[in-house]
């Protein structure tokens, strides 16, 4: 019995199967990936352009179509209009506190410190954590009677009494005013993506060149003129890409407003995503369910523009 | 007087630092009170909120176990994360393998195609998905969410995975065919293996983006017994309008952990898919 010759003694094998030929094998192993992209984003989103153009309900979802008559009934209709405004306005509002808290964030976890992977821990957990569970710890922390927020405050003198300088009802209610539902709801946006945001910026500002800061030290520059002409600058790519995913959370989330309010006190802080929820699904009003979902897609057209430029300006291959 | 500008400045570090760990992880504190606070403690608006008035309670937790469906929560949460983890390793290992190896040009193309659809929100796809679920009779199902999550782990996975398999030489893989390989064979037994702590990345990030996924769990799912943690503690730990704080906090407490921790420390590959080319 002579041993099976070792693979490697013998000469490169050309054996013409299916898996050699490079590019049969590319597109096999591409396909499954590609086909299931088509067939659960693909046509989907094809299907949610044609109900927008029908009158589909979840009663009789069958397709006739009715022309642009969902958009304009959307636009004449005050709650969408103002869940447009409030989809914007939260947005824009949490994204610009994001990026300011995020920048002295990340900056203060570049310094060395002892404990440092519980501080990690701690202030990523509003990301880490499933964002459903995280936000009913704030709908329990924004109760109506037991919010330990109003506890403090009464507590330091400033609700509760005659003389309080917020007033003498024991409670803030702040579910229940609007300003303040407001108010909440975009601290909540804040707290979610503010450690998405401090870790993408860590990143961009660890990559600035130690050199580059220290020759600039050496020639005189203040602080204050080394971040304007050297660390902003440079960093300008990646805070902006944690603003624009900052912006598409944020922009498309249902959650917050769900768990928090379901759009109320009498729909101030309804959103476009939770609008669509509530037309679309709970009141099965499909057609136009999808239409208010697809007011959304312009905005996200334009994001993703902005990241593939960003990606693009940037490469260096 | 350099001595205490140093001292000013670290302690300046530490309440800043202070700070955000506290705004981060208060409602999580918040939870853990609740959670072992007697219900008469917890409903007495006078008493100090942050501190156990009354001796604690394991009262919550035993409701949360033995009289909900909690523990179905989770045992929902964990088959949907494991099938949906197969499914993305299935499709975006081997994708991104070829678009990272095979094909310039197109291939890099086709790739930031594959992750621009990871853009498109579930507030678009979540209608017409309820429909194609009940089209193939998979409502109040397990499937329909097995097979509706990979639509936001693929296109993030098969880009993540690029990035990685990009880093692996390619003299490895023609070094294992001038051996005696299959171009297949060096792919299956050479290059896999060397990516997989990208790989590992990917099996985190599908559970765990599958553990936090809320609107089509909430849209397809109403059965109590079927529903995962992310939609079964906020909508079902709710008798009538009267939320039931105790197990409510105990149970949004119990899911977040262990995650959390498994997530932090996966957390800067992640962003780093996030990123793209924008640091380099």
């Amino acid at each position: 019995m002579t041993p099976p010759a070792r693979p490697d003694s013998s000469p490169p094998s050309y054996r013409g199967g299916v898996f050699d030929r490079q590019d049969t094998l590319a597109k096999l192993l591409i396909a499954p990936a590609v086909l299931y992209i088509v067939a659960m984003i693909g046509a989907p989103f094809v299907l949610a352009v044609l109900y927008s153009l029908s009158n589909a309900t979840t009663g009789d979802p069958s397709l006739h179509l009715v022309g642009l008559r969902n958009f304009t009934a959307a636009l004449e209709d005050p709650v969408f209009r103002l869940a447009l405004r409030n989809t914007f306005v939260f947005t824009l509002l949490s994204q610009s506190i994001v990026i300011i808290l995020s920048r002295i964030l990340a900056n203060a976890l570049l310094k060395p410190f002892r404990g440092k992977w519980l501080v990690r821990f701690l202030i990523l957990l509003p990301w880490t954590a499933p964002i459903s569970l995280g936000t009913i710890g704030w709908l329990w922390m924004y109760d109506s009677i037991f919010s330990p927020i109003d506890w403090v405050l009464r507590y330091l003198g400033m609700l509760g009494t005659a003389t309080a300088l917020l007033g003498p009802q024991t409670n803030m209610y702040w579910l229940g005013v609007p300003g303040l539902a407001i108010a909440s709801v975009i601290l909540v946006n804040v707290w979610r993506i503010l450690p998405l945001a401090t870790v993408i910026q860590l990143g961009g500002l660890s990559s600035i060149p130690r050199d580059l800061i220290e020759a600039a030290e050496v020639d005189g520059a203040s602080p204050w003129r080394r971040t304007l002409m050297i660390t902003i600058p440079l960093t300008l790519p990646i805070v902006s890409i944690a603003f624009l995913f900052g912006v598409v959370f944020t922009f498309t989330d249902l959650v917050v407003v769900y768990v928090l309010t379901r759009g109320g006190p009498v729909q101030t802080t309804q959103v476009l995503s939770s609008w669509t929820f509530f037309k679309g699904i709970e009141a099965g009003d499909l057609a136009q369910g999808a239409a208010i979902s697809l007011f959304m897609f312009p905005v996200l057209a334009v994001v993703a523009i902005f990241i593939l430029r960003l990606a693009r300006r940037t490469e260096v291959v | 007087m350099a001595n205490i500008g140093k001292l000013a400045r670290r302690g300046g570090l530490y309440t800043l630092l202070g700070g955000f760990a506290f705004f981060g992880a208060f409602p999580f504190y918040w939870m853990v009170i609740a959670t072992f606070k007697r219900d008469h403690d917890l409903f007495s608006p006078l008493n100090n909120p942050f501190l156990f008035n009354e001796p604690p309670t394991l009262d919550h937790l035993r409701l949360l176990f033995f009289e909900t469906h909690f523990t179905g929560y989770l045992v929902n949460t964990l088959i949907v994360g494991f099938a949906v983890v197969v499914i993305t390793l299935a499709t975006a290992v081997p994708a991104a393998y070829a678009l990272a190896r095979w094909a310039r040009g197109w291939g890099e193309s086709l790739g930031i195609g594959i992750f621009l659809t990871y853009l498109v929100p579930p507030t678009i796809l979540f209608i017409p998905l309820s429909r194609f679920a009940s089209f193939f009779g998979l409502q109040e199902s397990l499937w329909s969410l097995i097979l509706v999550y990979p639509t936001f782990t693929i296109p993030f996975c098969t880009w993540l995975l690029m990035g990685f398999f990009k880093t692996i030489p390619k003299d490895i893989e023609e070094q294992a065919m001038i051996d005696g390989l299959s171009r297949f064979g060096a792919m299956t037994k050479v290059v896999f293996p060397l990516a997989i702590s990208g790989i590992l990345t990917v099996v985190v990030f599908s559970f765990t983006l599958s553990m936090h996924e809320f609107i089509y769990a909430l849209t397809f799912i109403s059965v109590s017994a079927k529903k995962t943690v992310s939609i079964g503690v906020p909508t079902e730990l709710v008798r009538g309008d009267v939320f039931q704080w105790g197990p409510l906090m105990a149970g949004a407490l119990i899911a977040s952990i262990p995650v959390a921790v498994v997530y932090t420390y996966f957390l800067d590959r992640f962003v780093a898919g996030f990123t793209m080319g924008a640091v380099k």
